[in-house]
């Protein structure tokens, strides 16, 4: 019988239950945490982030929510970052130098070029990079496709880039890696596109039991 | 790449539609998230939902509000009025809003821009500005447009920037209402002097207004309320002329 059971890290910033909602609305099972829980209920993670980049590290660990995530990554969970959600992934920031992040993934967080207005906050496309057309968390979104971002900070493309998007540079819009995903835009607020990809992360966290 | 948001705002009173619309076929014209939730399908990239009373009787309702709205409507939210505190603010943001925008309460005490920055990030943090000419300069005006602060608007523009805005909502009240399209003068003015989203506010009427305003460099969304919810024109309409007149939008 297919399962799916997702668990949404409240570690009490801002906004977080946005993600959740959108995440009903396309019928996932989801629960939101507000401490640590044991992982066996769950086929999937969401860790959703807004605002500052050590403020966000800062109450993830606080609240003990960091051990959580590695362990998704070391037993394969499906795991879903959002904007600094996505950001917090890396080994840190310049929004705060002191703060180093989870360092999952390699590499500094960068801010956006003067020139631009900053933060960025607009719908912006999305182009999918070669190596991921069949990416599970992409399937159904052709390239060109509008998402909405709000940063002022930008993880650089690398091989675990999935989808690039541009904004004075060629930034990454979304990552992944095994069962890591993450997308710098947020979803639950890109309309149709956007819940097609929370609709696609979810049957990612679905298995057979 | 850059693009240019076309915002529909949304006047409420205790948690109802204000100024009405002629959607047809809606079961109810006066529910915001209905509404919201229409014009999301129609192609809105944002919703502004301005709390025009804000009384504290009627916050409970306006938290309701934004619930259901966060439940139903998949673009971002902005929700204005009545915002004096960070407890109100973070009530709101729980509740649902993605931004809150400040006004007469950040006049009044402009820490509680950098307050609000701090606690939630910038990119939560619009202040929204009303101002009108004064034969000198653009002056700004709180409660409404009801009281003159002598401030000049790029000044003020500045200092909300520099306090930690993550965007400017500028209303003209020199034109809000009168559809003869958006005050170039007092939004070059603010764009000229900050660097952060400008959203574009006040007297669209026709097509070519929604042009007028996106030329203007800086200028990262346009509001209008009435020409959309009478029907004058839709969110396709104004994004299918702006693309014709090269101006990047995400399509309807």
């Amino acid at each position: 019988m297919p399962l799916s059971k997702l668990a949404l890290i409240d570690y009490g910033i801002g906004n977080l239950r946005s993600v959740a909602k959108a995440l009903s609305h396309v019928g996932a099972d989801i629960d939101v945490i507000e401490e640590p829980v044991v992982l066996d209920h769950y086929t999937g993670v969401v860790l959703p982030g807004v605002g500052h980049f050590g403020a966000c590290v800062s109450a993830l660990r606080d609240s003990g929510f960091d051990d959580l995530i590695f362990q998704c990554i070391d037993g394969g969970i499906p795991l879903l970052g959002v904007c600094v959600g996505l950001q917090m992934l890396f080994e840190g920031s310049e929004e705060s130098p002191d703060t180093g992040g989870l360092g999952i993934l390699p590499g500094r967080v960068l801010r956006f070029n003067e020139g631009e207005r900053v933060p960025q906050m607009q719908w912006n496309t999305i182009s999918i990079v070669d190596a991921f057309v069949e990416s599970p968390l992409l399937s159904g979104i052709t390239n060109s496709k509008w998402m909405y971002f709000v940063h002022s900070y930008y993880a650089p493309v690398g091989d675990y880039t999935s989808a690039i998007a541009t904004y004075g540079v060629d930034y990454s819009a979304s990552i992944e890696r095994e069962a890591l995903f993450a997308t710098q835009f947020h979803p639950e607020k890109s309309s149709k596109e956007g819940l097609k990809i929370l609709d696609n992360f979810v049957s990612i966290a679905t298995i057979e039991r | 790449m850059r693009s240019i948001r076309i915002v529909p705002c949304l006047d409420i009173d205790a948690g109802r539609v204000v100024k009405g619309t002629n959607f047809i076929d809606l079961t109810d014209a006066g529910d915001p998230v209905e509404l919201a939730s229409r014009y999301d399908a129609a192609g809105a990239d944002e919703i502004v939902f301005l709390d025009i009373t804000a009384s504290s009787s009627s916050r409970p309702i306006t938290l309701d509000l934004l619930s259901r709205a966060a439940s139903e409507v998949f673009i971002p939210l902005t929700i204005g009025g009545g915002i004096r505190s960070v407890d109100d603010a973070r009530a709101l943001l729980r509740a649902g809003a993605d931004k809150v925008s400040i006004n007469s309460s950040a006049l009044a005490r402009p820490e509680l821009i950098s307050e609000i920055a701090r606690e939630f990030g910038s990119q939560c943090a619009v202040v929204a500005i009303d101002a009108k000419f004064n034969g000198s300069f653009f002056e700004v005006y709180t409660h409404g447009g009801r009281n003159a602060t002598g401030l000049e608007l790029g000044t003020w523009a500045k200092v909300a920037e520099k306090l930690g805005a993550g965007e400017l909502l500028v209303t003209s009240m020199d034109r809000d209402g009168t559809k003869e399209g958006f005050d170039v003068g007092a939004l070059r003015r603010v764009t000229e002097l900050t660097t952060i989203p400008v959203i574009a506010s006040g007297g669209v009427g026709k097509l070519d207004h929604f042009l007028e305003g996106a030329q203007i460099e800086g200028v990262t969304g346009l509001l209008a309320a009435s020409v959309f919810h009478f029907g004058q024109l839709s969110i396709a309409q104004v994004k299918e002329f702006l693309t014709h007149e090269s101006i990047v939008v995400r399509p309807a």
